[in-house]
């Protein structure tokens, strides 16, 4: 009988840099990520009949009862906000993703081999991009169809969409902490709602800053959320009330998401590596 | 021993909050061999496994595998280390052999060589036909063999397998055994714990029994065997009322204590090897008046051994509790 496992021969290990290794091991694990949504598409319903069911809701149910301010349509004004919530709305799932993981042997096994530390939540955090450009083209598609036009140059266009994805990014990183820290797949689910429900509602997505109380609106313009909604409107050249509004994120919506995003990959990207790591103790 | 050990372990500790689950464990282990963990549960098998396998770090003590410290050398350790856990660690949703390509690859294997390795595994160990298929629609007994696979396939010097064949059925446990018999001629060397003293008996060279967190019997079977005792009379009594009396009788025989009897009359006792044994002791039951349906004598087991060393805590321990 021949060996079962027989050594290796001569260039049949990859030496590389750590770089390269770090992004073939990110690589090869993204991959799997989208097989499992290969294997099961419903899984991605998060991103594409929860859009759509937003949007419709809210420009048909609530769309008449909410005015913002006098100038435009809501539908024009409401797509600036929906791409964010979308984005948004994948981190509950990414922790979830994340905790379910990290409660099977498979991430054991990943801890077990001579792999990068960073690689398993690297490739997750570009699995989920994967989805949230599914997401923001399902938001854009029902927008165009009930009216929402982009009235801006081609350019711009795409730099609201850069900047939506960068933030979709960052936001993720966020959802792979709560994993990390979060024990079991309800709790990760609950506490995602909880953070953000509120997160969405507390800003312009919806309703114009202007409209809520006076003690609510500090929060509400300083909300990453606000400050990406009014970066969308108005690099579409939909309508935006909030540049009316006298706040520095207001008036300096790209340069306010650039700066949410940043920090919070800077903090949450480290955080969850290190996590990962401290799963030795 | 001559070699240094491909398996190294002094004082582990290892605490989960107030559980201490290692407790200054001591393992070495020889180059290819295979070595035995025996304990019952929550003894700390898998603990030492994942402090073994780099996965965990000891609060205590220090090991080395390979040469390799499993803290400070972690990333030299694991590219000589296999670990099967005690649970299958597969991707559900991908295929049999995707799987074993991803491991492949994450263990620094070029693509093509993952992918040739992981058609020999495949077809090693019977899996072609399933290769396709999501793991998913696996039976227990495919991932088991799977998961065993995946581990082999950067080929390991050190194998750790914890509790290999729980839930397999006795062809699928022949094959792992047959497999592992095939991994340690091939020169590697594994480390595997079980609950079913037969497996360490019939696999393993050298055994360590763990309780507690800390080794308290080590050796080969047949060491461990002498340890406790040489052989058993195992008695049939035709009146299962007898057995207090018959215990009796037969205590200075015993070499430790005699167990209590079995509900059906059976009686065991511990004795050590001597001519006309069995006339013996069945003069002694008929001079107080006991009658025998029948006589075994046979040596002890390992079943014995583990009994010996961890059982009469456990039924004092239950007894207490009454
Ligand atoms: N993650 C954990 N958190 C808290 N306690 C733990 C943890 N893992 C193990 N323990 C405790 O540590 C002790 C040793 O557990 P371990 O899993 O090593 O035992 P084992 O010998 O493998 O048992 P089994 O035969 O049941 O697999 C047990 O008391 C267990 O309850
Ligand atoms: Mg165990």
């Amino acid at each position: 009988m021949t060996a079962i496992a027989p050594p290796l021969a001569e260039g049949e290990l990859v030496t590389g840099t750590r770089l390269g290794q770090l992004l073939s091991d990110v690589w090869v694990l993204t991959k799997r990520s989208l097989a499992r949504i290969r294997r099961e598409p419903e899984t991605l319903s998060e991103v594409t009949i929860q859009p759509v069911m937003f949007v419709l809701m809210f420009a048909y149910v609530f769309g008449g009862a909410i005015g913002i301010g006098g100038k435009g349509n809501y539908h024009e004004y409401l797509i600036g906000g929906m791409i964010g919530m979308g984005l948004a709305q994948t981190a509950p799932g990414t922790a979830v993703a994340v905790v379910s993981d990290m409660s099977t042997g498979l991430i054991d096994r990943f801890r077990s081999l001579p792999m990068s530390r960073a690689a398993v939540l690297m490739a997750r955090s570009l699995a989920d991009m994967l989805t949230q450009i599914i997401g923001t083209s399902v938001t854009a598609a029902v927008g165009l169809a009930i009216g929402w036009r982009i009235h801006g140059t081609a350019l711009q266009a795409i730099e609201a969409l850069a900047l939506a994805l960068l933030f979709g990014y960052a936001f993720t990183w966020a959802g792979i902490c709560l994993g990390m820290v979060l024990r079991s797949p309800e709790a990760a689910q609950q506490t995602g709602f909880v953070i953000f429900l509120p997160l969405t509602f507390i800003s312009s997505a919806f309703v114009p800053t202007q409209s809520m109380p006076g003690w609510l609106q500090p929060i509400a313009e300083w909300n990453p959320l606000s400050s990406l909604a009014a970066a969308c409107r108005g690099l579409f050249g939909n309508p935006n009330p909030a540049a009316s509004v006298d706040a520095w994120p207001a008036q300096h919506a790209v340069a306010a998401v650039i700066c949410w995003s940043v920090g919070l990959i800077v903090v949450f990207a480290p955080l969850a590596i290190h996590l990962y790591r401290s799963k030795n103790r | 021993m001559t070699d240094t050990p491909a398996i190294l372990a002094e004082g582990l500790i290892k605490n989960y909050g107030k559980i201490r689950a290692l407790n200054g464990l001591d393992l070495a282990v020889a180059p290819g061999t295979v070595y035995g963990l025996l304990g019952p549960n929550g003894a700390g098998k898998t603990t030492a496994v994942r402090v073994l396998a780099t996965l965990l770090w000891p609060d205590g003590g220090h090991a080395r595998v390979m040469g390799h410290d499993v803290v400070t050398q972690a990333a030299a350790a694991r590219r000589v280390i296999g670990l099967t856990g005690q649970y299958a660690a597969l991707d559900e949703y991908l295929t049999g052999r995707s799987n074993l390509l991803m491991i492949g690859q994450l263990s620094r294997l070029t693509t093509r060589a993952a992918a040739r390795r992981a058609d020999e595994l495949l077809d090693r160990f019977g899996l072609t036909d399933a290769a396709g298929r999501a793991v998913k629609t696996y039976s227990g007994g495919m991932r088991r063999r799977l998961d065993l696979a995946a581990s082999l396939i950067a080929h390991p010097s050190v194998l750790f397998l914890d509790e290999p064949t729980t839930g397999l059925d006795p062809s699928a446990r022949a094959l792992m055994w047959d497999i592992v018999r095939q991994l340690v001629a091939d020169g590697t060397t594994l480390l595997l714990t079980t609950q079913y003293l037969d497996e360490a008996d019939q696999l393993a060279g050298r055994i360590a029994v763990i309780d507690g967190g800390k080794v308290i019997a080590e050796g080969a079977p047949a060491e461990l065997k002498a340890s406790v005792g040489g052989q058993r009379v195992v008695l049939e009594l035709a009146d299962p009322e007898d057995a207090l009396v018959a215990a009796k009788a037969l205590a200075p025989f015993a070499t430790t204590e005699i167990s209590p009897p079995g509900a059906q009359g059976s009686l065991e006792v511990p004795v050590a090897a001597a001519d006309g044994l069995a006339t013996q002791v069945l003069r002694a039951l008929d001079a107080v008046g006991v009658s025998v349906n029948d006589i075994a004598v046979r040596t002890a087991s390992l079943d014995d051994v583990f009994l010996t060393l961890t059982g009469h805590k456990a039924e004092e321990a239950e007894e207490e509790a009454k």
